[in-house]
């Protein structure tokens, strides 16, 4: 595929993810900071992003598998995990983790189980979603072309 | 002497106990050319400033912005100990929260805190910083100026004097 091939592509792939609501405008925010002194702002934020929710989902599959689930400790995880959602743009992991936060108030367990397995599917996609646009876009470096704005 | 306003960047506080939120914090303030301290807790800021213990602090920091939702000490916690302070209580402090609570924002507004962001942080809401460091640099100006111009000048000192000898 050329240069011009893959631009287009990537330009068509990132905006269907903000169609399609994976992303919002918080994820543009982040591309507008990179700049030359900081070329892998987005992709070092994002792989935080990635660490932190796989730690917090561990956490939560292991806090509801107990005796006696601490919703107190799992709603304080949960609102991690929705802050670092919203911090990069990530809006279905997001909302899912304020419906996640209702279920823990209330202490239904049935609900946040149910909860952490859409959090858990919804985070599935947009991590290969973002690492295929990561990747996609390091095929345009490599080839010698910029990224598209 | 007194430095220009434009020579010296302002240095703002960050506090936060994510690290997502300190790296994206980090990155609005510099790249609003302010100097930036990132640390992970109140705890942390206080000591940055020498408030912990009694030694005279020669960190000069124009701006702290705080998280309020944080272990240990929250964001309100700091803000209130920063304002009970003599030596630090002028210093503007900004919080800011994930969650859009009223009551805990008006708390932290009516208890001194100079505004209060949503996050995720915007670099428009890091541009409605500058109105408050500049007020106080302003503010720190005029009172240099004012100190200067009662240092009586030498001739004037001299008139004086000889006015005194007139009986």
């Amino acid at each position: 595929m050329d240069l011009i091939q893959l631009q287009r592509q990537l330009v068509d792939y990132r905006t269907s993810l903000y169609h399609e609501g994976f992303l919002d405008e918080q994820f543009t925010q982040l591309q507008s900071l990179q700049d030359e002194n900081n070329p892998d702002f987005v992709v070092e934020v994002v792989s935080l992003f990635f660490e932190d929710s796989e730690r917090l989902l561990n956490e939560l599959s292991k806090a509801l598998e107990q005796q006696i689930i601490d919703f107190k400790r799992m709603d304080a995880q949960v609102h991690q995990l929705k802050g670092s959602s919203s911090s990069i743009g990530a809006h279905r992991v997001q909302k899912l983790c304020i419906v996640f936060r209702n279920y823990c108030e209330v202490h239904n367990v049935e609900g946040c189980l149910k909860c952490l397995q859409q959090v858990k599917h919804e985070y599935g996609i947009i991590k290969t979603k973002l690492e295929s646009m990561f990747q996609l876009e390091q095929q345009i470096l490599n080839a010698g072309g910029s990224i598209p704005v | 002497m007194v430095m220009a306003a434009s020579e010296t960047k302002f240095h703002v506080l960050a506090v936060d106990d994510t690290l997502i939120d300190r790296k994206l914090i980090e990155k609005l303030l510099k790249t609003s050319s302010y100097q930036v301290t990132a640390v992970d807790s109140g705890t942390k800021a206080l000591e940055f400033l020498g408030l912990n213990n009694n030694d005279h602090h020669d960190v000069e920091v124009n701006l702290i912005i705080t998280d309020y939702c944080m272990p240990g000490m929250t964001g309100y916690d700091l803000l209130r100990k920063i304002k009970e302070s003599s030596s630090f209580k002028d210093i503007p402090v900004v919080t800011m929260s994930s969650d859009n609570i009223p009551s805990r924002i008006n708390r932290c507004l009516e208890d001194g805190a100079e505004e209060f962001f949503l996050k995720p942080v915007q670099l428009s809401d890091v541009n409605k910083l500058r109105p408050h460091l500049m007020k106080r640099r302003t503010q720190t100006n005029v009172n240099k100026r004012k100190s200067m111009d009662e240092i009586v000048s030498p001739d004037r000192a001299r008139a004086r004097y000889n006015e005194l000898e007139v009986k």
